[in-house]
């Protein structure tokens, strides 16, 4: 199965994600500069955290220009799965792939930190085999991750069981404390309608090999190769 | 032609950057100060013999100078340079 690593300008998770994807079995990586206008022959789309253009203007707000982007969007239609991490879930909600948006931390600070989510979706896409209130521990490294939608939309996401991940204290409560950017309800990781575009804060791509203190991410990949593999045979 | 275009989050988004200078402004002699928000302002020269200009530029407050989900924009003066 073929995993499309976009790199934008200012993109550091590029490798991250790269190695992490290449060292699971069933899975081959490859890179696919911004410039670019197709994705043909990916089964799967990363967009990689980072701080593409610097974070000029706002998180995302030129990356989402990208001649790639046009090509991200066609293959979101189509059903091709799409994860977007850190900058890549900025991007996503600054195109709209994704409801909402992510401000300035309500700290102000800079957080880098290992921090624990857990599953509320069960049968997503990306958490496939992960019961409901699996705990995932993974880190974040952001200034802006402080997720926002209106009262409407936050209802929609809620009712249509969008919201896959939320901060939770490291024995799986909800509690203001457990959450690293005051994002509201919680909020770390959400999902498209259709949901096969997700977007989340944390890094999965930091947390696939045990000297990093959590293999995690595995379960979120090998859940895409698991979704994508049940499409394709959907398909077939 | 110097446009100026001012972006402002939504009354309804945290705006923490805003609640720490409204608290520094209460601390140092303005107790009376209630709110400060804070936002951006960009001043962006445009030959104007440009077909459609105000209407572009309206596009792109919304498409790229602003995000409508947290913000709003205002373009505050369209003034000719003499």
């Amino acid at each position: 199965m073929k995993f499309a690593v976009v790199q934008f300008p200012g993109s550091n998770c590029d490798q991250d994600c790269l190695a992490a994807l290449n060292g699971i079995a069933g899975i081959e990586a490859e890179y696919v500069w911004h410039k670019k206008t197709s994705l043909d022959g990916f089964d799967a789309i990363v967009l990689p955290g980072g701080f593409s253009y610097g974070d000029y203007l706002r998180c995302g707000a030129i990356a989402r220009f990208s001649p790639i982007m046009p090509s991200v969007v066609q293959e979101a239609r189509n059903g091709k799965l799409v994860i977007g991490i850190c900058n890549g879930f900025q991007i996503l909600c600054e195109i709209g792939l994704l409801p909402g948006a992510l401000v300035r931390n309500r700290s102000l600070h800079f957080v880098c930190e290992m921090i624990t989510t857990r599953v509320e979706v069960a049968d997503s896409a990306f958490t496939h085999g992960c019961a409901q209130g699996t705990l995932l521990r993974m880190p974040v490294a952001h200034g802006e991750g402080c997720f926002f939608a209106e009262e409407s939309t936050l209802r929609e996401l809620n009712d249509r069981r969008q919201i896959i991940l939320r901060y939770t204290t490291a024995d799986g409560r909800i509690e203001a404390s457990a959450n690293p950017n005051g994002s509201v309800e919680n909020i770390a990781g959400i999902c498209n309608r259709d949901g096969n575009v997700f977007g989340l804060m944390p890094h999965p791509d930091r947390a696939c090999e045990e000297r990093l203190r959590s293999v995690d991410g595995l379960r979120i990949f090998e859940s895409m190769i698991k979704s994508a593999e049940a499409g394709q045979a959907r398909a077939a | 032609m110097k446009v100026k275009v001012v972006v402002i989050p939504k009354a309804a988004v945290l705006d923490p950057q805003g609640a720490a200078v409204r608290d520094a402004m209460q601390h140092l002699g303005m107790p009376e100060v209630r709110s400060v928000r804070i936002g951006k302002f960009l001043e962006i020269e445009i030959d104007e013999n440009a077909p459609d200009l105000e209407k572009r530029l309206h596009g792109l407050c919304r498409d790229l100078l602003s995000n409508p989900v947290i913000e709003d924009y205002e373009v505050l003066a369209m003034a000719t340079a003499k």
